[in-house]
């Protein structure tokens, strides 16, 4: 069932696939979150997660980076392969590290989460993490990651800021900047805008449309128009499972499943 | 609703308000009692020992002449020994509040150790220098010294330092672990870079009022068999040759300021009392002045940190 709907995206253009998501389970000590998910993330595109509140979007989303490593009792089953065109990597497979994980694929969150440190530090800190300590080479890549993130002509003047005196929006792309700074292959947004104003989402959306042309993005929102508005793919997801996923014209344009017309529509959320 | 029953709401309105009003003056008079006590006692220290207050008293050694006797032997011992006691119990009582709240797994022995250590704060201060007088002195033959006194405080403390250790650190959101995870940090980095740095204000606020407690701390430090008459001071911790400093200070013996104190209230010549009043005024100052060191630090290490 799953995989049909998958194999009207095996792309016809040559679309490369950057990530699949084999068989996928998740659980919660014993609750049963995510139903045998299968999906496919096309490289240099927009894939977005959509599905009423409770689906399991972020939980698989946080599968991608082994963010649930952090916390005891869960488990995973299955494989997430990234494929970095040299080689196949199960980020879920029991002798990968997760840090070497998270240093591939990048994370923006809900709400923006910046370190209590200054503006050129937060952006900084993946590379410190990474040993670089040549302030010219770190300068030049905090640069780049900032212009990246439309935050550069914002903040040139005051990179010694602390970053907690940027307004949400600054803040939120300053996340973004910090995950960018590390040239990630594959990056993930948990619902980026939701806790942002309507003009500060509209830059955070119209910087998503540029992000695709340097990186893979998979997003979840909980907000049906923003993926309509600038995702690639669509996938719909209900109680744990993925029912539905296709290009995001053709999910909007006439809904397979009975709960994504719904969803659509407006009838659940 | 008809004008009577509009009367009775309002007389119930009255009568709930009426116990508001009870309630603030008995409040009012709770807090007057204690106020008027504690400044009581103060008032009267002050009145004591305000006319022994003189340089000469800081930097005389104790004396059989009341009027000649000073504090430099008990102040400079209680300096030596809160040295000791810092030294011991930060780097043990972080250690183990971050592994406790960080490294460790969450089950039914963290459960316990969290019981066991809240316990331990609570434990009697006298109890602790039992132990002490058996394991320091008499096991480890650490002799009757600067060195088991820190060392005796610190255990006292430790749960104290231990316990805000890991209310700040659990202070600090996941969100911003999470960030840090997420970039590729290692726990290590993760704990180094953000945890501790973040927490270094209500830290360094836990440990200061440790230290306030432990400054005044009496019972463990007799225990331990602290002299009461001591006219020389420990060996200087810093030398004018190389190696520059010496630790033959922590095997001196010594006294501390609230020994001293006890000392001088046991003396049946009143002319003692006085000076054990000045000892108490200095003795006080220090713990208000170390209170008001963290209250400045907590603010110094919390400015631009808000979660």
């Amino acid at each position: 069932m799953v995989e049909a709907t998958q194999n009207q995206v095996s792309d016809p253009n040559g679309i490369k696939t950057k990530t699949e998501v084999k068989n996928l389970n998740f659980y919660y000590g014993s609750v049963h979150a995510l139903k045998n998910i299968n999906l496919k993330v096309a490289e240099n595109h927009v894939t977005a997660l959509i599905g009423p509140s409770g689906c399991g979007k972020t939980t698989l989303l946080r599968c991608f980076n082994r963010m649930h490593d952090l916390y005891p009792g869960n488990r995973y089953e299955g494989s997430i392969l990234l494929d970095s065109g040299r080689d196949r990597l199960d980020i879920l497979g029991r002798r990968v590290d997760a840090i070497e994980v998270r240093m591939r694929i990048g994370m923006v969150f809900q709400k923006p989460n910046p370190f209590p440190k200054s503006i050129y530090e937060n952006v900084a800190y993946g590379l410190r993490v990474r040993g670089m300590s040549r302030r010219s080479a770190i300068d030049e890549k905090v640069e780049k990651a900032l212009q990246g993130a439309a935050l550069w002509e914002e903040v040139k003047d005051r990179l010694n800021d602390l970053a907690f005196n940027l307004s949400g929006g600054q803040q939120q792309r300053l996340c973004i900047a910090r995950a960018l700074a590390t040239e990630p292959e594959l990056m993930l947004f948990d619902e980026p805008t939701s806790a942002l104003d309507p003009i500060a989402t509209a830059s955070i959306e119209e910087l998503m449309s540029d992000l695709k042309k340097q990186v893979t993005v998979l997003i979840v929102t909980h907000n049906m128009q923003q993926a309509a508005r600038f995702s690639d793919f669509t996938a719909f997801m209900y109680l744990g499972e993925m029912l539905e996923f296709n290009s995001t014209t053709a999910m909007f344009a006439g809904p397979v499943k009975k709960q994504t017309k719904d969803y659509l529509s407006g009838l659940i959320g | 609703m008809s004008g009577k029953e509009n009367r009775k709401m309002r007389g119930i309105i009255a009568r709930n308000k009426l116990a508001d009003g009870i309630f603030a003056i008995v409040g009012l008079l709770s807090m007057l009692v204690g106020l008027v006590v504690l400044l009581a006692l103060l008032v009267q220290l002050g009145i004591d020992g305000l006319q022994r207050l003189s340089w000469e008293f800081f930097f005389s050694f104790p004396s059989r002449k009341p009027a000649e006797a000073g504090i430099l032997s008990a102040w400079v011992g209680t300096a030596l020994v809160m040295l000791v006691t810092a030294l011991a119990a930060i780097p043990l009582g972080v250690a183990s509040g971050v592994y406790l709240e960080e490294y460790a797994r969450k089950n039914w022995i963290a459960d316990l150790i969290e019981v066991n250590v809240t316990n331990l704060a609570g434990v009697p201060s006298i109890v602790y220098g039992l132990l002490a007088l058996g394991l320091f002195v008499y096991k480890l033959n650490l002799g009757e010294s600067v060195l088991t006194a820190g060392l005796t405080l610190a255990l006292l403390i430790l749960p104290v330092v231990i316990v805000t250790t890991r209310e700040a650190v659990r202070a600090i959101p996941s969100s911003i672990r999470e960030a840090a995870y997420a970039v590729g940090a290692s726990k290590w980095q993760v704990v180094w870079d953000h945890v501790l740095p973040y927490s270094t204000g209500s830290i360094i606020t836990g440990v200061i009022i440790g230290l306030a407690r432990a400054i005044g701390e009496t019972a463990p430090i007799i225990t331990i068999g602290a002299l009461t008459f001591i006219a020389f001071l420990p060996d200087s911790p810093f030398k004018s040759e190389f190696p520059y400093i010496s630790f033959s200070w922590l095997q001196a013996p010594f006294t501390v300021m609230p020994i001293q104190m006890f000392n001088w209230v046991s003396r049946p010549e009143p002319a003692f009392q006085l000076n054990a009043a000045a000892a108490g005024i200095v003795l006080t100052v220090m713990t208000l002045a170390m209170n008001g060191i963290a209250i400045y630090l907590r603010y110094r290490f919390r400015r631009g940190i808000k979660w």
